[in-house]
């Protein structure tokens, strides 16, 4: 039992970080209909741009966080001027292609500027204290982590529902035409989308950092990620983060029970079984078609 | 599409030839002459960056069967081809099967599991497709590491040995061209007169609009799931011939990067033609050979450039050629290459 409380609590941390990647993930689907594969490389990315400032180059905590996050929101940001604009009406496998290729240039990035497969010195901030309740044992990094994940969720959610902006960009959800018609500048809202997801899915290189390491694994978590927004439906944001709770739990829990080797698959197969099973998601919008 | 200058189509036949006139049938026989023939001359360095495109070329026209005609995105191809190398290699290892018999079961044990993971496309279809496939990628090369170590190896290379023929043992570079330039043309043959059969226009018809398709009876899940099984029929030879040409191989030979680069391969050739992959898998690879010929010379210029920095070149080519083909050219080289054609005839009229 305490065995099991451990990893779902392990789990759950684990989720936590896979949910701020999926956040990034949904928010790009939910705008503009792109499924963007890069999303782990801009994750190792930025983990990478952040141990590297701070350890490396000796910056403030806080001051390498600020700028790692900045340099990245301009990356996302410049990323809808080229190659994402002329992309526009494209077909799917032409966008997504593009964002696998995108996958492949910021792979390369890390590769040329930090080496290859570098394991980068982490510089921890948050506090780690190991508590221990009822024989579960809680490192309190894994704790704040958890905070902080969350507490961004929230602020984004916030943003999304209650803002100007996060307006205009459900607008542009649900149609450019008639964004357009409004006066709202449509690749504006989805550079601004590009930036924010990027921003989001350093905050998760960033916290995953701080739990296990700056290193290349980082790169898995955006196509993990995947797994647990299909399971809460690719246009849901609360269901994107429960979903990735679950395959968190799920897949520690896989981990612990059945084997080390597993944990590393087992995302893709609840990706898989949540697509045979249930393909919007538990809280997805089922789509209709008609010709 | 024009014919050729003073080519008229008289029976119906000529209509539907793939060769039409005689300089058609001279050129491709002055091309299998030049096949037969090139390889004598060629080092062996080279023979080997050809064996392996060929082989290559074999995936990446399974590919766009299941991506260029039927419309469905896999990212899972090297998976597939894993299937095929080891089954093909377990096969000849455990029960001494000569290579003729590994070579189809392998095939078919792609296929197999390549049905398997087009299932799901009874339900969803489009990126959610697409994901499937890229999750077929993980899972299998997780089923061959850890479920089935005993038997492969796990992580450790599997060692399987040369294919062998009434007596020939294809073990040089350049008996392994012949058997491998033969398998490809095979496919390659097969591949253009599927397309151009009831299955192969059911496929482009699923691919341009999958509801009016299934409207016109066309039963959409037996067609998709035949296009995944041909494709991956075609992974699991590409896989077979991998493995009894390497005569050892891991799983990091079928990542998820050698997906994405028969994905690049096939755009940049372009979707669904034939001759589409072909160029493409030219094309990178030759582009991958620049690169690696130039790395000296940039090493010498640049000093600076360190180990990783240099492997990288490579990547930064391939993923800069993706996008710009993907936004100045979606057509691909094969496109390309239809226009010179037509101009070419028409020269020195603009029409």
């Amino acid at each position: 039992m305490v065995f099991f409380l451990q990893c779902v609590l392990s789990g759950l941390s684990a989720g936590a970080v896979y949910g701020l990647a999926a956040l990034g993930f949904v928010l790009i689907y939910k705008t503009t209909g792109i499924l963007n594969l890069a999303q782990g490389a801009l994750i190792l990315l930025g983990g990478y741009l952040f141990s590297s400032l701070a350890a490396q180059l000796g910056l403030p905590i806080w001051l390498a966080i600020v700028a790692s996050i900045l340099i990245m929101g301009i990356v996302g940001y410049s990323l809808e001027r080229f190659p994402l604009r002329p992309m526009l009406g494209q077909p799917h496998l032409s966008i997504v292609m593009v964002t696998l290729a995108l996958y492949i240039f910021f792979g390369a990035i890390v590769t040329s500027i930090w080496g290859e497969f570098a394991v980068m010195p982490t510089p921890y901030f948050l506090p780690s204290k190991t508590m221990s309740i009822g024989g579960i044992v809680i490192t309190s990094n894994l704790l704040w982590s958890f905070i902080i994940g969350g507490g961004i969720t929230a602020a984004f959610v916030i943003f999304f529902q209650f803002s100007r902006v996060g307006l205009n960009m459900r607008a542009v959800a649900e149609g450019h035409q008639i964004v357009r018609s409004m006066g709202i500048s449509v690749s504006a809202i989805i550079a601004l989308v590009w930036a924010m997801a990027t921003i989001i899915g350093t905050c998760g290189g960033i916290l995953s950092s701080q739990i296990r390491g700056a290193d290349y694994g980082l790169v898995d978590y955006g196509l993990k990620a995947i797994g647990g927004a299909i399971l809460g439906g690719m246009d849901s944001i609360h269901g994107a983060i429960i979903g990735c709770l679950i395959v968190g739990v799920l897949e520690t829990l896989a981990g612990g029970y059945i084997g080390y080797g597993i944990k590393e698959a087992f995302p893709y197969i609840v990706l898989v079984l949540a697509i045979v099973i249930k393909p919007y998601g538990l809280f997805g919008l089922e789509r209709i078609e008609r010709i | 599409m024009s014919l050729p200058c003073g080519t008229f189509n008289t029976r119906y036949e000529q209509v539907f030839a793939v060769l039409r006139t005689r300089t058609h049938w001279a050129m491709i026989a002055a091309l299998f002459m030049v096949l037969a023939i090139l390889p004598l001359i060629l080092s062996s360095h080279i023979l080997t960056v050809i064996n392996i495109m060929l082989i290559v070329m074999i995936a990446v026209l399974g590919l766009n069967i299941v991506t260029g005609y039927c419309g469905q995105i896999n990212f899972g191809q090297a998976a597939f081809m894993a299937v095929g190398a080891y089954s093909s290699g377990l096969l000849m290892n455990h029960f001494g099967l000569s290579f003729w018999l590994c070579l189809p079961a392998a095939g078919i044990m792609a296929t197999l599991v390549g049905i398997l993971f087009g299932m799901p496309s009874v339900r969803v279809k489009g990126l959610y497709l697409a994901l499937v496939t890229l999750a077929a990628q993980f899972i299998i090369i997780y089923v061959i590491e850890t479920p089935l170590q005993s038997l492969t190896g796990g992580q450790w290379a599997l060692r399987t040995s040369a294919p062998k023929l009434w007596g020939i043992t294809f073990n040089t570079q350049l008996k392994l061209f012949y058997l491998i330039a033969g398998i490809t043309a095979l496919m390659t043959f097969f591949a253009k007169n599927l397309t151009r059969t009831r299955v192969g226009r059911n496929f482009v018809a699923v691919r341009d609009n999958d509801i009016a398709a299934e409207v016109m009876g066309i039963n959409i899940f037996r067609t998709k799931v035949l296009a995944f099984a041909i494709c991956s029929f075609y992974a699991g030879v590409a896989g077979s011939l991998w493995a009894h040409y390497q005569r050892a191989f891991t799983t990091t030979d079928f990542s998820f990067m050698q997906s994405i680069w028969f994905v690049g391969m096939m755009i940049v050739g372009g979707m669904g033609t034939t001759l589409g992959p072909i160029l493409g898998t030219l094309f990178i690879t030759l582009l991958d050979q620049l690169v690696l010929r130039f790395t000296p010379a940039m090493i010498s210029v640049l000093p600076v450039l360190t180990a990783a920095q240099i492997s990288s070149i490579a990547m930064f080519a391939f993923a800069l050629v993706i996008i710009v083909f993907l936004v100045w050219e979606p057509r691909g080289l094969a496109h390309r290459w239809q226009i010179f054609k037509t101009s070419y005839r028409l020269w020195p009229f603009a029409y």
